[in-house]
């Protein structure tokens, strides 16, 4: 689903350029529940970014659903993301004069989906994050875990290959943590690919595979115990 | 070009407007103003225009006033200082001599007198007249008619008096026609009752009598007073003017280059003058119009700018699930169109609401100071279309800026 080859990346800060990503390999199958754990400043972050397609690597090759990123301009990019990719936000990102309908409906309107059609199936995807009586409140109605579900029922609304999760408990106490990945979970045992970015390591240890940065390089690739059926390379 | 009718993009517009109520209303009140003020000052000139054009209604509007004066050059063995008349055989010689020039010509003479009726009177001015000077000057006539050929040929003691002379003289309700009042000790019948017109006109309450009977009464001989004359259509009446002037001189002995022996006033140039200066009026009003509305344009512009600033984040979010820029774009100058064309309307209807009240306070009767002040619908579309585009040009600004900023950086604004 994903595979990174020799991934090089640095940003330029000022007339010196930071060597963030120092030639990463990882190749992440189908169905894997996959975190990134590392310090603020191991490069996690970039790497979900260039993943997402949010940012573009220097070096190396990057294969989305087998397809070379290469030459991405911004519209490419753009409908990539929204056939492939759900993105999970640390700050839920949610647009806050939309309901929560209207937010999971969203990436339906860019797919171009009619509005009746898209509304029913954000319903749908609501009431699968267990949010269904609360479709028409604005999200700051709603509490932090209530807005984290939101954002997950928009990134699967489009029923992505992948969803990509940058802290998504890094905003939340405790028992909602566990209730979000509670259902990053669920989501991952019905086959969906999840990409977890974190620093906590009990979130890390709810996933299938931990995966360590430091300092631009991969230090360990290790598969947890909850590894029941799916196997990784 | 789907988009426009898309339910959706309008859900998006509404949106964004509901969260900026405000400052979207603010806003809309820049371009309103602007469009507004055009609407309502076009609409005054237009008014204006027309108050000039009913000033002159009744008077052919291309005519010289010709009377003599004193020479200041001595010419032919005359002195300076010569004073002298205008004589009735002037007025055969320049027919002739600008046969198809020359449409109207109305010699005149006049004098004051004190007109009685029973017992009461008053000193009137008493005008000798032929009967062009109706089609020079129109008269209204509420009662009767105006003096005509057969009055002058067999110089007839009749009179056309004024509506104040009739009310001054005439007890309430006496029909006047047919009844007689005494100019100067001589009774003349009344054979029409005119209104005067208020606006420019040659005589005020004047009591007219047929040009023969003038000359009999007041042993005036061949001498006339003054003249009028108007110009057939598309003669140069300065030209005219002129010429005429130089024939009347070589007639009176007069130097070719004396500038003091004949006066002439030319109502074709002032009138000229006059819309020269509703033409100037007119631009001015363009230009105060359209430079008001650029500013309200570039207002949007500007607010559009900053809610895409204070949007950045939430362009970014809408970006990453999948937004192209494209997308984006469309939706923000959709929405500058939007805002331009609605305060356009407005504008619109508000100046048109002004209009319609200052032509109901002051736009009606005859002292009406501006005459159905209107715009014309073309005006209106144009001024609309150009908002439009306009719209459009400002909103291509802050699409772009919405677009050039990328979604990594997007997401990461606070």
């Amino acid at each position: 689903m994903i595979r990174i080859e020799k991934l090089h990346k640095s940003y330029p800060i000022g007339k010196e350029s930071i060597h963030v990503l120092k030639g990463i390999d990882l190749h992440i199958k189908e169905g894997e529940f996959v975190s990134i754990m590392g310090s603020s400043g191991s490069g996690k972050s970039t790497l979900l970014n260039i993943v997402g397609l949010l940012d573009i690597h220097d070096e190396g090759n990057y294969y989305l659903n087998g397809e070379l990123i290469k030459d991405m301009n911004e519209k490419k990019a753009a409908i990539l993301r929204n056939k492939f990719l759900g993105f999970v936000f640390q700050s839920f990102n949610l647009i806050s004069y939309k309901t929560a309908l209207e937010n999971v409906a969203l990436p339906l309107y860019y797919k171009g989906v009619n509005r009746k059609e898209r509304l029913e199936i954000a319903m749908e995807y609501l009431e699968k994050v267990g949010l269904k009586e609360w479709a028409n409140h604005l999200p700051n109605e709603l509490s932090g875990g209530q807005k984290q579900r939101v954002a997950i029922a928009r990134a699967l609304v489009t029923k992505p290959k992948v969803v990509l999760a940058d802290e998504p408990t890094g905003a939340l106490d405790s028992t909602t943590t566990d209730s979000v990945m509670d259902l990053l979970k669920d989501i991952n045992n019905e086959g969906m690919t999840v990409f977890v970015i974190t620093h906590e390591e009990e979130v890390a240890a709810q996933t299938k595979r931990i995966v360590r940065l430091k300092d631009g390089v991969i230090v360990s690739d290790e598969l947890t115990k909850n590894t029941n059926s799916v196997s990784h390379v | 070009m789907k988009f426009i009718f898309d339910s959706d993009s309008w859900q998006e517009i509404y949106g964004s407007i509901r969260k900026n109520k405000v400052r979207t209303g603010i806003t809309i009140i820049g371009v309103l103003w602007g469009i507004f003020l055009l609407v309502v000052l076009l609409g005054a000139a237009r008014g204006m225009e027309n108050g000039f054009k009913k000033l002159f209604g009744d008077f052919a509007t291309n005519s010289v006033f010709v009377w003599t004066q004193s020479t200041d050059t001595p010419f032919r063995g005359f002195q300076k200082g010569r004073t002298f008349r205008l004589k009735e055989a002037d007025i055969e010689i320049l027919k002739r001599e600008f046969e198809g020039e020359i449409k109207l010509l109305a010699p005149r003479n006049q004098t004051n007198n004190l007109i009685t009726h029973d017992f009461k009177s008053g000193n009137f001015q008493v005008c000798g007249d032929y009967p062009v000077l109706d089609q020079i000057q129109k008269k209204k006539l509420i009662y009767g008619r105006f003096i005509n050929e057969n009055d002058m040929l067999t110089t007839s003691k009749v009179t056309v008096i004024s509506e104040d002379m009739y009310i001054q003289l005439f007890d309430k309700g006496v029909y006047p026609i047919g009844a007689y009042v005494k100019i100067n000790n001589i009774n003349y019948k009344v054979v029409g009752v005119y209104e005067p017109s208020n606006t420019i006109n040659l005589d005020g309450d004047s009591a007219y009598i047929p040009f023969s009977t003038f000359k009999r009464v007041y042993n005036t001989g061949n001498n006339i007073d003054w003249m009028v004359i108007t110009a057939e259509e598309g003669i140069n009446i300065e030209q005219m003017e002129k010429d005429v002037i130089l024939t009347l001189k070589n007639l009176h002995n007069v130097h070719p280059e004396d500038k003091r022996a004949f006066g002439s006033f030319n109502l074709g140039t002032q009138i000229a003058k006059l819309t020269g200066f509703l033409t100037g009026m007119q631009f001015l009003t363009w230009f105060v119009g359209i430079a008001t509305l650029i500013a309200g344009v570039f207002a949007i512009g500007n607010i559009l700018l900053i809610t895409v600033k204070e949007r950045t984040k939430e362009i970014g979010i809408r970006r990453a699930i999948g937004a192209t820029p494209r997308s984006i774009r469309q939706q923000i100058i959709l929405e500058s169109v939007f805002l331009t064309t609605i305060a356009g309307m407005l504008g619109i209807i508000f100046g048109s609401a002004v209009l319609f009240v200052i032509d109901t306070a002051f736009g009606q009767g005859p002292d009406a100071a501006l005459v159905n002040p209107t715009v014309n619908i073309p005006i209106i579309i144009i001024a609309f279309a150009t908002l439009v585009v306009l719209g459009t040009l400002i909103g291509l600004i802050p699409a772009h800026m919405a677009t050039i900023v990328k979604p990594i950086e997007a997401l990461r604004e606070e």
